[in-house]
């Protein structure tokens, strides 16, 4: 059987992207050389936003979760205007505006874009390649246990699920609950059990020690 | 405060998903004032529209086909899109 496809590996190898540019691919390319060869941006300023955005990871909005955890009028400032309570913790959030929602004994939040990605990049950097997908954006909605069973999250039948579809200018922070046997941990500690799917709310805090 | 969403099909970018045009619901909250997306996706003058959180049950989108009727779905609904009913 010729195995010439696979890699030593036995994986398959990935497909060269050496096919034609696309439109969008060649407008992006004009657009972004005219703008510079006119003056109104450098090369380095397109440098510059790229690295800002590789920046942001979701550590930074498990140091928000894990200072709601620990501070409770941080908590507070953080559930009635979720971007100015970043934005006071030395986050450039731009000009996103973030609702934070807290999952509790009775409620568990989800978030989704099933018009097209929208995620607070902003804070949590880009968004896991799923959360794209027309799987997980048109089922969420429509069958949300159901999708968070698939991601290993059975939820029991006395937690309402509160799916949030983000259509428009508002961006979401799911705050996870704070795993039991935590007490004794500092904001820096608990930080480290905040998941990035914990925040979409796909998933919840990891327990110590996991 | 009960509304309910415009059953109305325009083309353009419109930020009102189909699933939940005609529904019923309840305000959750106002978000502010926003450009409309509709003629700001254009570059045409916008208008500002009052951005408001509209709460659904499953049961009034999904009908008998809901997961679980009592859960809730909440999204961002434009002004224009929402008819108050009571």
């Amino acid at each position: 059987m010729p195995h010439d496809h696979l890699s030593p590996s036995g994986h398959p190898y990935r497909a060269d992207n050496d096919a034609p540019l696309t439109y969008w691919q060649t407008m992006e390319i004009a657009v972004r050389e005219l703008l510079i060869e006119k003056g109104h941006i450098t090369a380095e300023d397109v440098h510059a936003q790229i690295d800002a955005m590789d920046a942001r990871s979701p550590a930074m909005g498990a140091a928000v979760v894990a200072r709601a955890w620990t501070d409770a009028d941080f908590k507070r400032q953080l559930l009635d205007d979720g971007s100015a309570a970043c934005r006071d913790m030395g986050f450039d959030i731009g000009p996103m505006h973030l609702i934070a929602l807290e999952n509790t004994a009775d409620i568990h939040n989800v978030v989704v874009c099933t018009l097209c990605s929208c995620y607070p990049r902003n804070l949590l950097g880009l968004p896991p390649d799923w959360y794209k997908s027309r799987e997980y954006r048109s089922r969420t909605v429509r069958e949300p246990r159901k999708v968070l069973a698939e991601f290993g999250l059975t939820l029991p039948d006395t937690v309402t699920v509160r799916v949030h579809d983000s259509t428009a200018d508002m961006r979401y922070l799911v705050v996870p609950a704070r795993p039991a046997g935590t007490e004794g941990l500092d904001a820096d500690a608990l930080a480290a059990l905040v998941t990035r799917d914990s925040m979409i709310g796909v998933g919840i805090a990891k327990q110590p020690g996991a | 405060m009960k509304v309910q969403v415009a059953d109305r099909w325009p083309p353009g970018h419109i930020r009102t998903p189909g699933y939940l045009r005609g529904k019923i619901g309840e305000v959750e909250r106002s978000c502010g004032p926003f450009n409309n997306p509709e003629q700001n996706a254009y570059r045409l003058p916008a208008d500002s529209r009052e951005l408001i959180r509209v709460r659904f049950t499953m049961a009034e989108i999904w009908g008998a086909d809901a997961e679980r009727p009592d859960d809730i779905l909440e999204a961002e609904i434009y002004s224009h899109w929402l008819t108050p009913l009571d």
